[in-house]
């Protein structure tokens, strides 16, 4: 065999080892109740936020603690804390991707991914939205 | 129904143009195929000249499609859904070319323009090839000419069509019942072009950018005539086609990253987004090809390898399509297209091209001359095809971390990206720098085919020597201490400081000893010392970034860990001077400007070393589309060793109703109860150097602190401690007012009025918005200009490189 060759193998063994151990950090999409039965396992949840329960955020008193709550489809939710500023327009986005690992009682998160109704091209948002200025303009009018 | 104010005219020539340019392409294509296949010269000929004209007006239905849309954006006819969608009344005149591009199709547009460009390019010089390599063209041409269709066949939409009126796009709004629907204000204005998008970088990125991805079709398509042709002689004039590829390509690139690095908190220019990758990919593989393809034109070697890379890189541009267009990042890119439910067509775009040259590649394969005899270890073929198999491989391993979206939905699996994503690419890729960077530096010190020992070793010791010192002295004087991840990853980047620096100055002497300083030949070295400057840009400034913004004003709330840094945001009130480590920052003032959508914070910043004290000037842009909320952008303050950057992380004045709430003073004692809209102040007393203050305070100085409990009428209670430091030394005085965000109401210790009775006067504030508060990071990144400069000499080599071979070629051809 070639030299070239064997350099050119145990490169492309070493690529394969890169993406197996890639593996091992890559975390998972999962359900608040599943991250809550493996604490202190990186996860990644996809939540939205529960409006009904409070969010405290304080930038005077400190710019880098956020708690709020999540809520996942199915339901369960769970206390989020995050060690970072607010991100902007959190409360209008509909879908959180938060990755961290549940920590206690509560989910201690590193990221926040908003993912906005705008960024996906809602059609039935923007309908909506026309619609209703339609209507204001139309009672605006009578 | 008559509606008013409709021009229908540029839709339905925009829709007619679009249908002829689909004809015309695919026209172009069979003729240009059958020139290729043609054996008599008169029928190559005449099939050649059919496909010319086909390719003509191709253009001209291409060029008239554009300007049509240009027309519809610029004059704001908002009847058609791409221009309200895009676009706006009030948005700058310069931005509407970035409205353009903000869509699927308009990008799409974009490219298929290039393609005509690069093609008449390609006509005029490559006569040889014209026919194999242009039948590629245009057949790409009708794939994005497909892009542009907007119908449904056998109900599956093809394409997205540009020219689609509003009231077709969305039939059922009762909006459309009326005919004077163009007057409403909601549709006059326009929805506006995303404001991140709001930039100049995002007139010219793009442009760039598709230039790049559309002229990597050049050496797919000189791959394909190869294999159809069984002729491999294209392998000559590639290399100035390709060198201009990968110097657009990687430019585009690049000016990406200066966007998101001058427009976007990302807080950098890289942050190996999926999008960022999906564009790298490409790149790094049509270099790769590029080596490949040097190899087998100076030795005979590698021919196969140039044959896969070209062909790959460009299906990696069709893949990185997919991936951006489909949606399908939807989770895990900040910065995605959406999806437009072309999924199917795009991922046809991608087999149509990836599959039969495949397929004619495994056909061919016995014709491409192979060389059995094994290369010398002392040869420069050995170590540029080992570099370039390294790029590659780094390639497929970008990609494979990228496409973990597209393994779920295969597989069905729910993997999501490693929770410190980018140093899941880091720890890799700083690996890559270290293998890539030693073999730049020392691959050009061989001679191609074999080179003595003693000629390699006399001429690479000094450079050896001299990058040894600098990089030493670097390692040891420049505080390279980044130790969050690690003392392994630290070693990592002080072995890639000497690898980068040793690719630095083998090649700068390199253009001296090796090519006796002839510029004209210079051009593979002044690109490697590009790329090496680059990488040392990089390497130095992500890994001595420091954060400025240290949380100064508020408490602690965990324990610094391996991670975690508590404290990389400051607060900032209006006129208050805070201390912020090796500054004194201010927020002096910002724009109140009730009609402008981007506010401006002017911040002083003091150097406590005595230094100048300069001003930055973050901005905020007020969002759209929909979206509440502000967009923050970065300001800079550009020094020749540093950047300073700053932006604002969250600013309170998220309401537009101009703040005149003032403060109002009161007099309380300890033990006192005064009120407020929603409910009661309680001083309960005051304490001189309280052993639990929440704001950190300054050696020397004396913090008093009221300790205040505000109930509200709901009963929640909070606890504020407004006070101040004095500063006996100085006799300065800082005020620290405190605040209840939940209530709107800041509280500051004014003085006290009484000094026996002990009465104190408070002021209190109550604003709707507190719009005197902010949030803000603050980063210095090291000698990122390194990072600039080096892209500008590596575009600056390529373009070299590719005039040199063009002379080359022509005088051959002589």
């Amino acid at each position: 065999m070639k030299k070239m060759h064997i350099v050119s193998l145990v490169l492309i063994a070493v690529a394969i080892a890169v993406l197996i151990s890639f593996m091992g950090d890559v975390t998972s999409y999962d359900t608040i109740a599943v991250a809550k039965e493996k604490p202190g396992k990186a996860v990644t949840l996809v939540a939205k936020m529960d409006k009904t329960q409070p969010l405290e955020y304080d930038p005077v008193k400190n710019p880098n603690y956020l708690e709020f709550t999540a809520l996942d489809t199915l339901g369960n939710s769970i206390k989020v804390v995050y060690h970072n500023t607010k991100p902007t327009d959190m409360e209008k986005s509909e879908r959180l991707v938060l990755k961290g690992s549940v920590v206690g009682d509560h989910f201690e998160c590193k990221d926040i991914l908003l993912r906005c109704p705008s960024k996906y091209k809602d059609a039935n948002a923007t309908k909506q939205n026309l619609n209703a200025t339609y209507e204001y303009a139309d009672s605006a009018k009578s | 129904m008559n509606y008013i104010g409709e021009h229908l005219l540029p839709g339905q020539l925009g829709h007619f143009f679009a249908l002829l340019s689909l004809v015309a392409s695919l026209l172009a294509t069979i003729a240009y195929f059958k020139s290729n296949k043609a054996n008599l010269p008169d029928d190559k000929k005449s099939w050649l000249r059919m496909a010319r004209y086909a390719f003509l007006v191709e253009t001209i239905s291409v060029l008239t499609v554009f300007l049509l849309l240009y027309i519809i954006i610029s004059n704001h006819y908002h009847e058609y859904y791409y221009a309200w969608d895009h676009s706006s009344r009030s948005l700058q005149p310069e931005y509407l070319l970035a409205s353009f591009w903000e869509g699927q199709e308009g990008s799409f547009m974009l490219w298929s323009f290039w393609h005509c460009v690069l093609g008449w390019f390609f006509i005029w010089r490559e006569k040889k090839w014209e026919a194999p390599v242009m039948t590629v063209v245009s057949f790409a041409q009708f794939c994005l000419a497909t892009m542009l269709l907007g119908i449904y066949v056998f109900g599956t939409k093809i394409g997205s069509n540009p020219f689609i009126l509003f009231r077709d796009q969305m039939p059922d709004m009762p909006l459309f019942s009326n005919p004077d629907y163009l007057s409403f204000p909601r549709i006059k204005e326009g929805n506006d072009l995303n404001s991140l998008l709001q930039n100049y970088w995002m007139v010219i990125h793009p442009p760039v950018l598709f230039l790049g991805f559309a002229s990597t079709i050049i050496p797919f398509g000189f791959a394909y005539a190869g294999l159809m042709n069984k002729d491999h002689t294209w392998t000559t004039a590639s290399i100035s086609w390709t060198s201009f590829s990968a110097a657009i390509l990687g430019t585009g690139i690049m000016m990406g990253a200066a966007w998101a690095y001058e427009s976007l908190s990302f807080g950098g220019y890289w942050a190996w987004d999926p999008v960022e990758n999906a564009s790298l990919v490409p790149w790094l593989i049509l270099v790769a090809g590029l080596h490949m393809n040097l190899i087998y034109k100076s030795t005979g070697y590698s021919l196969k390898s140039t044959y896969v890379f070209y062909i790959l890189s460009f299906c990696f541009v069709l893949y990185s399509t997919f991936l951006t267009r489909s949606g399908i990042l939807g989770d895990t890119s900040v910065h995605a297209f959406t999806g437009a439910d072309m999924n199917v067509q795009l991922l046809s775009f991608l087999f149509v091209f990836l599959i039969p040259a495949f397929v004619l590649f495994f056909i061919r394969r016995k014709d491409i001359p192979t060389i059995y005899k094994e290369e010398s270890t002392y040869s420069r073929e050995f170590w540029m095809f080992i570099g370039s198999l390294v790029l590659f491989l780094s390639a497929i391993v970008i990609s494979a971390k990228t496409s973990t979206p597209v393994f779920n939905k295969i597989f069905g699996t729910n993997i999501a990206p490693p929770e410190d994503a980018k140093f899941a690419h880091n720890q890799v890729q700083i690996f890559i720098a270290i293998i890539i960077g030693v073999l730049t530096a020392v691959t050009q010190y061989f001679k191609y085919k074999d080179t003595p020992k003693s000629y390699f070793f006399k001429k690479l010791m000094w450079p050896t020597i001299i990058s040894l010192v600098i990089s030493l002295s670097i390692s040891i004087f420049g505080n390279i201490d980044y130790t969050s991840k690690g003392v392994g990853f630290l070693a990592a980047i002080h072995v890639g400081i000497f690898a980068a620096t040793y690719a630095v100055i083998a090649n700068a002497i390199y253009i001296w000893v090796g090519v006796k300083g002839k510029l004209r030949f210079a051009g593979a070295s002044v690109a490697h010392v590009g790329f090496a400057l680059f990488l040392f840009g990089v390497l130095i400034s992500s890994s001595k970034q420091e954060v400025l913004s240290q949380n100064t004003t508020g408490i602690n709330v965990f324990e610094k860990t391996k991670n975690e840094d508590p404290a990389e945001n400051i607060t900032l009130f209006k006129g208050i001077k805070t201390d912020m480590g090796k500054y004194d920052i201010t927020y002096t003032r910002d724009t109140s400007n009730g009609f402008d959508r981007k506010k401006y914070f002017e911040l002083k910043l003091e150097p406590k070393d005595g230094s100048e004290e300069f001003y930055l000037y973050p901005d905020v842009l007020k969002n759209n589309k929909g979206q509440m909320g502000f967009a923050p952008n970065p300001d800079k303050k550009h020094y020749l060793t540093n950047d300073i950057f700053a932006y604002i992380t969250t600013w309170s004045g998220l309401s537009e109703k101009p703040d005149t709430a003032q403060f109002v003073p009161r007099q309380v004692k300890a033990g006192d109860t005064t009120f407020y809209s929603n409910g009661m102040i309680v001083l309960n007393k005051i304490v001189v150097n309280p052993p639990d203050f929440k704001r950190t305070t300054e050696p020397g100085e004396t913090p008093v602190m009221l300790d205040i409990t505000v109930i509200s009428k709901e009963g929640r209670k909070y606890t504020v401690q407004p006070g101040f430091a004095i500063n006996a030394a100085s006799t300065s005085f800082r005020n620290l007012p405190d605040s209840v965000i939940a209530q709107s109401l800041i509280i500051k210790f004014d003085k006290i009025t009484d000094d026996k009775n002990g009465i104190f006067q408070i002021g209190i504030k109550e604003t709707q918005n507190l719009n005197d508060l902010m949030t803000l990071k603050v980063y210095k990144f090291p000698f990122i200009v390194l990072v600039w400069i080096g892209i500008v000499v590596m575009v600056v080599g390529f373009l070299m490189s590719m005039a040199q071979r063009m002379n080359k070629n022509k005088l051959s051809a002589i």
